[in-house]
């Protein structure tokens, strides 16, 4: 007795639409030879279907797009980076195994034999390349000439337009060819189109192949290396054997002299052992952790401290224009993190910003705020607290609001005085919902990356550090310069710090959600 | 309320109001300082903070236009603000407004439905939100450049993609309208569903309408995020003209090349629109903040 709904009928090719194109974009990610990433598409495409089609999965309909969100790039990137933290992936050691074997192999030199110089000629729409033997080209020698006329050659006519041209070219001698060639395009032409001539493989009719070795010569090129076993390289004209070394990611001599690049390979704990075994790696890295935790744990007493005070101050109902001061207080937080870190960084700035000025005109001192590391902690230190404490007391202000006047009342009346009511009354009844608030605010500013990498990049440096080691450096600003920064590009290095610094947020947000709960028992 | 006062009140106040007005100006020293040096000519003009010449050669660059220098060199502005500021708003409202959506709808399923290992999937999305995107780059980088080999419009270089990364971020978002949906009713819903509305039409006429002010917060909030998102977009983004204003703002500086006075004005430029638009949404912003929030 069913009617028969329409829009369902129509929902079913839309569905089948949608599954052939996702299963078009996973066959080309297979094809590409990304197996591990087609799977991947394909495990949360056919999971989208799933959720979407079968009633089974119904209140997953609503949470699928953020739990795919979160799974694609947070989840999946933790695992990434904890993964890259056991290997040895860095600049110099990028490729896998397979793609630096074939890029060693694919290296050339230039061989023996002749190289010939080109010019290129349209035909049609195409281009033809004219080919002739270099070096005996002004010879007098009819002979010589003659040898010259044999051994000039030509290409079938080519675009020269696609990115990827034909594999391989095989040019004719011109003579047999019986061609009459046009005008050669100028040599400015020429040029705009070396991308795709530098892609070009010529063979010629006696066997040599010849690449484009410069804007008029092509030459005969040869691989450096060959394969000679399955962990072997052989220098073609030298012999030398490189052997590869699956411990440290390199084609090594027997003398342990490498080739570069080297390939990524699993190096378990190494990078955690450099951590903490290095001497010259573990000194800066235990100051940095230190400067980290007493850099969040300082900001928050400092951010607490003021914004408490304004917000106790601005809850007296005897002080007139409140709401203006307020506004005005909670400025800082309104302009964007980003100006007012810069903003400060001018004016910080020794010899023409302004606080020095200032500075100097009243006490005639001019502080070298980037230069010296107690300064430059100082520095940040006031700049996170003038960024942070109208969070704190926009969070006090609404606390207190909270708390029953009639306390206040009862307090006055026994004539306490604003001291002993602020200790007495405020502090134990805001401390513990503020508690998980500045928890948060410590595990944010232990990953404060934003204001460190803006203000001092975390210079000034340690000095003869392996990797490079700012003084005002957290963990995260000191990760990315290993990862981004140094010449090294370290990588696995910084996956391994990072993956710790996880360890340690982790267990701060855990700490926080058990207070949560603490606060609100009936577990909503 | 009247109440009880002491006899030294009076001084009290007084004392107050001179404590606050000299706080506020040292905590507005910066930004009047700021808007005084983008008027200043020159880059490296000093003086005091009333400027005593006035000259809108910064603000000229930082508009667009180019200058005719006092030696008569045309003076071209250095980098595209404008286009920053477009770039970021841009992402940010489009990345805000598909947060909203995906946030709301996840935060519904948490609210309203049940299903198995609901806390436990609450629970780790907050713990899992608290990982740095800083400690994730060298992923988030591999992830676009492949998603970039298939689809070119999502992939690195590209505003899509790095708007695709900001979903990520919903977890806190998820909590913050889960919270409210848990002060609504569920018996309006209900009665709804009497009348013969499906889960999804109970959600979207009857719920969402009442949600339409957590909905704004989260709007402002995801909003403001991805207009101070700094990171990600860094590396996500290379090209001049595809930067956001976070990332770029940080070439006025480099020692080699210090245009102070040529950043004053395009800090002043792109820093007010977006304050205005901060202390306006700001009684929504508290709200927010209290629920757990936390910015940078």
């Amino acid at each position: 007795m069913k009617r028969i709904d329409w829009r369902r009928l129509l929902n079913w090719p839309i569905v089948a639409m949608l599954g052939i194109a996702s299963l078009y974009l996973v066959w080309l990610v297979y094809l590409s030879g990304e197996v591990l990433w087609a799977v991947f598409t394909l495990a949360l495409i056919s999971l989208a279907f799933f959720v979407y089609l079968s009633n089974i999965a119904f209140a997953y309909r609503y949470l699928f797009p953020g739990l795919a969100g979160m799974a694609v790039f947070v989840v999946f990137p933790i695992l990434y980076t904890t993964q890259i933290g056991f290997t040895n992936y860095s600049s110099t050691n990028l490729l896998t195994f397979e793609r630096a074997t074939a890029y060693l192999l694919e290296r050339t030199q230039p061989g023996e034999g002749t190289s010939y110089s080109f010019t290129v000629h349209p035909d049609g729409a195409e281009f033809r390349l004219r080919l002739v033997p270099k070096g005996e080209d002004d010879e007098e020698d009819p002979q010589k000439k003659a040898e010259v006329a044999r051994r000039t050659y030509v290409t079938p006519p080519l675009a020269l337009i696609a990115p990827t041209p034909p594999e391989e070219v095989k040019a004719v001698a011109l003579a047999q060819a019986n061609i009459a060639l046009k005008e050669p395009l100028p040599l400015g032409d020429v040029i705009k189109r070396r991308d795709v001539l530098s892609r070009l493989n010529i063979r010629l009719p006696d066997g040599a192949l010849i690449t484009y070795a410069g804007v008029r010569e092509f030459a005969p090129q040869e691989p450096v290396y060959r394969q000679t076993g399955r962990d072997e390289l052989t220098v073609v004209k030298t012999g030398v054997v490189y052997r590869a070394n699956h411990d440290t990611g390199f084609y090594e001599t027997k003398d342990g002299e490498r080739l570069q690049p080297g390939f990524k390979v699993g190096i378990g704990f190494g990078n955690y052992q450099r951590m903490f075994e290095d001497p010259k790696f573990r000194g800066p890295f235990f100051a940095i952790f230190a400067w980290t935790v007493s850099f969040a744990s300082l900001t928050v007493l400092f951010t607490l401290a003021v914004g408490t005070t304004l917000a106790v101050l601005l809850n007296w109902e005897a002080l007139r224009f409140r709401t203006v001061y307020r506004t005005l207080l909670f400025l800082p937080y309104a302009v964007p993190g980003f100006i007012s870190i810069l903003v400060f960084k001018g004016l910080f700035n020794q010899n023409f910003g302004e606080i020095n000025i200032a500075l100097d005109a009243l006490f005639g001192i001019k502080p070298a705020w980037f230069a010296d590391p107690f300064l430059a902690k100082a520095m940040i230190l006031i700049v996170n607290t003038w960024l942070g404490y109208p969070y704190i007391m926009v969070l006090v202000t609404g606390l207190i609001k909270a708390i029953p006047s009639d306390l206040y009342e009862a307090s006055a009346i026994a004539g306490a005085s604003p001291l002993t009511n602020f200790f007495k009354i405020t502090a134990p009844l805001i401390i513990k919902p503020l508690m998980p608030l500045l928890i948060a605010s410590f595990a944010f500013n232990f990953n404060n990356f934003v204001l460190i990498w803006l203000l001092t990049q975390g210079r000034p440096d340690f000095l003869g550090t392996p990797v490079p080691a700012g003084t005002t450096d957290i963990l995260v600003s000191y990760t990315y310069r290993i990862a981004f920064q140094d010449s090294g590009q370290n990588f696995g290095l910084a996956a391994a710090i990072s993956t710790m610094i996880f360890f340690l947020v982790a267990l701060l947000s855990m700490a926080n959600l058990k207070l949560l709960r603490v606060n609100k028992p009936e577990g909503k | 309320m009247a109440m009880v006062v002491g006899k030294n009140q009076k001084w009290r106040i007084v004392a107050a109001h001179v404590g606050l007005i000299a706080f506020i100006a040292l905590i507005m020293f910066p930004l009047l300082a700021i808007v005084s040096i983008s008027l200043r000519p020159g880059n490296f003009a000093t003086g005091s903070l009333i400027p005593r010449e006035i000259s809108l050669e910064h603000w000229k660059l930082a508009l667009g236009f180019s200058y005719q220098a006092a030696d008569g060199s045309l003076v071209e502005p250095p980098f595209p603000v404008l286009r920053w500021l477009w770039n970021s708003i841009k992402i940010a409202a489009i990345s805000a407004f598909l947060i909203v959506a995906i946030s709301t709808t996840a935060a519904y399923a948490f609210a309203r439905l049940k299903f198995r290992f609901k806390m436990p999937i609450l629970n780790s999305m907050m713990l899992l939100q608290m990982f740095p995107a800083v400690l994730a780059l060298v992923a988030i980088f591999a992830i676009f450049e492949t998603i970039g080999q298939f689809v070119p419009w999502l992939g690195v270089e590209t505003h899509s993609g790095v708007v695709l990364a900001y979903l990520g971020g919903v977890a806190m978002h998820i909590w913050t309208v889960r919270g409210y949906f848990d002060t609504i009713p569920v018996e309006i819903e209900e009665c709804a569903k009497v009348d013969g509305a499906t889960h999804w039409q109970a959600f979207r006429f009857v719920l969402l309408p009442m949600a339409v002010p957590i909905l704004m917060v989260v709007f402002v909030l995801a909003f403001i995020g991805g207009i101070i998102e700094y990171p990600v977009a860094s590396v996500l983004l290379r090209k001049v003209d595809n930067l956001t204003l976070a990332v770029g703002s940080q070439y006025y500086l480099y020692p080699q090349k210090y245009l102070w006075g040529d950043f004053a004005a395009a800090a002043v430029l792109s820093g007010v629109p977006i304050t205005i638009v901060f202390l306006f949404a700001q009684r929504w912003i508290v709200s927010g903040l209290t629920a757990g929030g936390v910015k940078g």
